[in-house]
């Protein structure tokens, strides 16, 4: 082989490896201005105020989110007394009892759940809950988002069971414990950890969900009383702010987000350095 | 001195349990109840599907197939058509993974072939959370970030050297096919990364070490074997941000501008299935108008199964044959 052609090897190996490193810093580079300028920006517009008042009548400055605040927590909590309790059982289901086909009916019924559109799931979540009752509400709002937890539910539900050993559930069932007690008193208190981070996860994805609730929580200007009134959360807020005229609001949808996103992601890094704890620990 | 005693064999007579004994012990209601819940899934996937086609009766009825083909949309007129919206969201799908694979498999190979491991896992790492990111956040940072820079650096290097195509053609406002593709783009990135590492990462190292061995280069071993040993499994992750992109609702619904318009400029504003859903829904009045939003979801929520089944079964097929 003549020394041209080597090197022409050489130097494309060189071109295209150094090409995928800069396509590297470039996507790291774009992501990482993206989100450190909302945090610069929004924890500037950030006070107490912010936090503790309810939005201002149009017109006037000031007010805060504070109402959206509790509403989003409202809304969750709704969705994972839906979602997680079905979820988690029919993961349970899956792991531990299910025949072969069957399992493989769930599961693919479930990889189909989980790839429906948000706003999908909010349509039905309207034809259901908003429509017979007349009104947008906390609870249709809370209904959409544990549908989309479901998915993520069963999943990690299934996937922290099935690593737990054998030996644990012969260990048990040897000692006259039944399949149940087995499952509920051995097998998933040595997934806790996972199964705890695993819901953490879930519910940091659907804390951020907005197109679900446009048309079932609604929105509300004021404190919303009780599940069955519309009510604001903070993703349909931040959303009204960013389209609505006025700059104030531009500043205020800034914060919001500052609060949505520190939320959001530090619910996932503790929910990820539990997972990795565990992990390193079942390897010792 | 051993003496053996022979045992008398005693059988055990164990009265068969009734069923509510059996229910009282525990195990049947566990079963009971898991069972339940795995088939409370099915029944809610079964009632979207119902819920979206009984709803989306009246429009189907009064439009038929010439609904998907027609490009009026007048609610005034009850008048309703979903081409436009089926263009937009086709054409900036298209558009962001365009920009977003080469971006991403490059960055891909990069992560799982040459980066050292700690410095691939820390990135991974941050990119898995940038996926986090919730749809809104990217939306905001879509108008006031994103759609200026455009306006003012990428449209005016566009124009100079590409103005003379199609694409490129009409006034900039900020708000369009362009820059809710940009939006999309960055959104999926994560995706594409993350799960083709994971593909990259199950190629085994004897393929690399094998061509290695006989004197290719680090790249030409990345290109011509681990890359086709992995394409199945890439392919199925571009499948999956497809899938994202087409459901994408908040992000896009923020900068395309909402305008129903099929034109092949890019800069024009225009809009797409999730968005006009998020933004007529709360307001339609009249039975026909939500109807054929309803009707609309119904397409999307066909598009986005089929995609999503196609990109599970590739996935599949590649991390169980290196499995």
């Amino acid at each position: 082989m003549d020394l041209g052609v080597s090197r022409r090897r050489k130097i494309v190996n060189v071109v295209m490896l150094s090409l995928s490193g800069v396509c590297t810093a470039l996507v790291m580079g774009v992501l990482f201005f993206i989100l450190g300028y909302l945090f610069w920006h929004g924890a500037k517009s950030l006070n107490w105020n912010f936090l503790t008042q309810v939005p201002k009548p149009s017109g006037q400055t000031g007010g805060g989110v504070a109402n959206a605040i509790a509403g989003s927590a409202k809304v969750l909590l709704l969705a994972t007394c839906i979602g997680v309790p079905i979820g988690f059982l029919a993961g349970v289901y899956l792991a531990e009892y299910s025949g072969k086909t069957f399992a493989f009916t769930i599961r693919y019924v479930v990889d189909l759940l989980n790839g429906v559109p948000s706003i999908v799931i909010g349509i039905v979540a309207y034809a259901l809950v908003v429509r017979p009752m007349g009104h947008y509400s906390a609870l249709a709002g809370g209904v959409a988002l544990g549908i989309m937890m479901i998915p993520i539910a069963v999943r990690t539900t299934e996937e922290f069971l099935r690593s737990v050993p054998n030996s644990m559930r012969e260990g048990a069932m040897a000692l006259g414990a039944t399949r149940a007690r087995t499952i509920f008193t051995v097998v998933a208190p040595a997934a806790i950890s996972g199964l705890i981070s695993g819901m953490m996860l879930n519910l940091a994805r659907v804390a951020g969900e907005t197109a679900p609730l446009l048309f079932t929580a609604l929105g509300n200007m004021f404190w919303s009383r009780g599940w069955l009134q519309p009510i604001a959360t903070l993703p349909v807020t931040i959303y009204n702010y960013a389209i609505a005229p006025e700059e104030d609001l531009h500043q205020q949808a800034w914060a919001a987000g500052f609060v949505l996103l520190f939320l959001v992601l530090g619910i996932n890094v503790t929910a990820r350095m539990i997972i990795a704890r565990g992990s390193a620990s079942a390897r010792r | 001195m051993a003496t053996s005693f022979p045992v008398e064999p005693r059988v055990i007579v164990r009265s068969p349990r009734t069923f509510i004994e059996r229910l009282r012990g525990g195990d049947q209601i566990a079963l009971l109840t898991t069972l339940v819940c795995a088939v409370t899934i099915i029944v809610v996937v079964a009632l979207i599907v119902v819920e979206l086609w009984m709803n989306s009766q009246p429009a189907i009825k009064a439009f038929g197939w010439h609904f998907l083909t027609s490009s009026t949309w007048d609610p005034n007129a009850e008048k309703f058509g979903a081409l436009p919206f089926i263009y937009g969201t086709c054409l900036t799908s298209a558009l962001a993974l365009l920009i977003a694979i080469p971006l991403g498999i490059a960055a891909a190979i990069f992560l799982a072939e040459m980066a050292p491991p700690q410095l691939s896992n820390l990135l991974t790492f941050l990119i898995e959370l940038l996926a986090a990111v919730p749809s809104v956040i990217y939306g905001l940072l879509g108008i006031f970030v994103l759609v200026p820079l455009i306006r003012d650096c990428l449209v005016p290097v566009l124009v100079k050297f590409f103005g003379y195509l199609p694409i490129f053609q009409g006034d900039f406002y900020g708000v369009s096919f362009l820059s809710a593709s940009l939006v999309l783009s960055v959104m999926v990135a994560p995706f594409i990364i993350s799960v083709s590492r994971e593909v990259l990462l199950a190629v085994p190292v004897e393929q690399r070490e094998a061509a290695l061995a006989v004197g290719a280069t680090k790249w030409e071993a990345t290109w011509q074997i681990v890359l086709p040993n992995a394409s199945t499994g890439i392919i199925g992750s571009v499948f999956l941000a497809l899938a994202r992109a087409l459901g994408e609702t908040m992000a896009v619904t923020m900068v395309i501008g909402n305008t129903p318009k099929i034109t092949a400029s890019l800069f024009s504003p225009g809009y797409s299935i999730a968005a006009v859903i998020a933004n007529e829904f709360a307001e339609a009045s009249g039975r026909l108008y939500v109807s054929s939003l309803i009707f609309l979801g119904l397409v999307l929520f066909g598009l986005t199964i089929v995609i999503n089944a196609v990109a599970r079964i590739l996935v599949l097929t590649t991390t169980q044959r290196s499995a």
